[in-house]
């Protein structure tokens, strides 16, 4: 196994490890917000608890989050190393500094929006996850023919609350628009990592890209914004 | 026309610090390199030491020629090496900031000369095909399609420079290794060291301590021949599929 070793620890196997942890979150993304947009049903709350129930009920769903967690570790660890080992190799920089024409400014200061986005995801952990494994919420929003009619938390409540502090607000949406300049570079860039640059799909992957980086976020956010102005 | 030069002065009486020159007398038909030249003449007459900086061709072709111009490596004209830009660029009372190539791989030795040699290491590891000597093999006998032929020579064009490397935020000399890289393996005469040979020059590679790429695109944007970064993502793919495939080798195992 020490070919596995080798290849996982060279520049290349590393960047290969970004790419894969990176495509995956940004999966997640999208199942993520499919799941947000329960929240702007007009019913109570009750299609996004059903919702939030079999997300943290569902065994295979568990496992892929347990992955999930791993997964965000793991690029988290692995990137703030590559920036500290890319730091250490570029060594001295230049009394002029420059940045040749059709460099984004995303692509220079990826950790720098890793490390807001970790930041973040802290914060949101804390306020939702951590709340509802740890914060003694009770199982006791009955809806009929659900559950074998065994009450699920208020989770729609506790985000309704959350919603309306304009605190609260304002780091969602700095928080995404974060995420946003993250993916502007990151989601074409695990392409190139993996070795796909074709002329037949790379206009379109970095299109998609760049779609993906404005419309994702941009749904994350409005949701909250929706909430503080309708609640 | 008259300039106000900034250049890095590293080695003897200097510590390694921007020393500040007035040169008059600059015409635009000059190179670069001759102002240069020109400033060396001054300094040399005033038994001051010149300025050490490296070119040899002068034509753009033998990679020699360094220096960031103002932030930018081999100066602000696109895919022109600094022998190749010309004083026309300039106009009286400009400011230059002349810097050596930076990268932890490219240690300076004196003034705007940085050690390349980890470039020579690289194409040592495995930068070449092995062939048996003897006459020349007819041109002909190993047929190469002209598109094959063409996306090799673009690999080809690289001159082992060394401004992919200084150009990248990360130090990292990804774009020179995958065009000699993808120049071999995209030859039917490359491909039966493909394998080991991407292995054994991304391993030199990041022995030499040059860093990881991020897919910035600045070596691509600098580089003086327009080298591609789809060579990077050649590379990527050869060395992802080497690590995964190659078989060990097992000398004289296998019985005849
Ligand atoms: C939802 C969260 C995140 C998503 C969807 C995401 C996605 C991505 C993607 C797709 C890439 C490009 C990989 C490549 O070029 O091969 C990337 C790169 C990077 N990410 Fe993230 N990321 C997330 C969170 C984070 C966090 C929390 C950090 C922690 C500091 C981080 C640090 C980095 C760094 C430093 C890079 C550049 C490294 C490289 O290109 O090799 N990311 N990210
Ligand atoms: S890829 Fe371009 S910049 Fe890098 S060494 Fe070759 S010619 Fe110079
Ligand atoms: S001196 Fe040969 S390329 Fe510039």
């Amino acid at each position: 196994m020490a070919w596995l070793t080798n290849y996982l620890t060279s520049s290349i196997g590393r960047k290969l490890t970004m790419s894969l942890t990176g495509l995956f979150l940004i999966l997640f993304l999208v199942v993520h917000l499919l799941g947000n947009f329960q929240l702007l049903k007009d019913d109570g709350g009750e299609a996004f608890n059903k919702y939030t129930y079999f997300m943290t009920h569902f065994p295979l769903i568990k496992m892929i989050s347990y992955g999930l967690y791993l997964f965000i570790i793991i690029h988290t660890i692995q990137g703030l190393m590559l920036a500290a080992a890319n730091r250490k190799a570029k060594g001295q920089g230049y009394a002029v500094k420059t940045t040749p024409p059709g460099v984004t400014w995303a692509s220079n200061n990826m950790a720098l929006l890793g490390t807001l986005i970790l930041a973040f995801l802290i914060i949101h952990m804390a306020q939702f996850w951590g709340q509802m494994h740890f914060g003694g919420m009770p199982e006791s929003t009955v809806y009929p023919n659900f559950n074998e009619g065994k009450g699920v938390k208020d989770l729609y409540a506790l985000v309704a609350e959350a919603f309306t502090s304009p605190v609260v607000i304002a780091i969602y949406t700095i928080g995404q628009v974060v995420l946003a300049f993250h993916l502007w570079h990151g989601f074409q860039s695990a392409f190139q990592t993996l070795g796909v640059n074709h002329p037949k799909y790379t206009p379109f992957i970095k299109g998609f890209g760049k779609a993906f980086a404005i419309l994702v976020p941009l749904g994350f956010a409005v949701i909250p914004i929706i909430f503080y102005l309708t609640h | 026309m008259k300039l106000n030069l900034k250049i890095w002065r590293q080695g003897g009486k200097y510590k390694g610090e921007l020393v500040n020159y007035q040169l008059d007398g600059v015409n635009e038909h000059m190179s670069f390199l001759e102002m240069l030249d020109v400033l060396n003449e001054e300094l040399v007459s005033k038994k001051e030491e010149p300025v050490a900086f490296e070119h040899d061709c002068r034509e753009g072709i033998c990679g020699t020629c360094s220096l960031v111009i103002n932030g930018r490596p081999h100066g602000p004209w696109k895919a022109t090496t600094t022998c190749q830009l010309h004083m026309r660029e300039y106009k009286d009372g400009d400011t230059i900031v002349i810097e050596p190539f930076r990268a932890k791989a490219f240690p300076v030795i004196k003034d705007l000369v940085v050690d390349r040699s980890s470039f020579d290491r690289i194409i040592q590891a495995g930068g070449y095909i092995s062939v048996s000597t003897g006459q020349a093999q007819d041109g002909n006998a190993i047929p190469v399609g002209k598109d094959t032929a063409a996306s090799a020579m673009n690999a080809a064009e690289c001159i082992g420079c060394g401004a992919c490397a200084a150009a990248c935020p990360n130090g990292s000399a990804m774009l020179f290794t995958g065009a000699k890289v993808s120049h071999l393996a995209r030859l039917p005469q490359g491909r039966p060291e493909a394998a080991k040979r991407v292995q054994a020059m991304v391993a030199q590679h990041d022995t030499e301590g040059f860093g990881n790429c991020t897919n910035i695109g600045a070596c691509e944007a600098e580089c003086p021949k327009g080298i591609s970064l789809d060579n990077i993502a050649l590379m990527n793919r050869e060395y992802t599929a080497a690590s995964f495939t190659e078989r060990p080798v097992t000398v004289g195992a296998e019985g005849a």
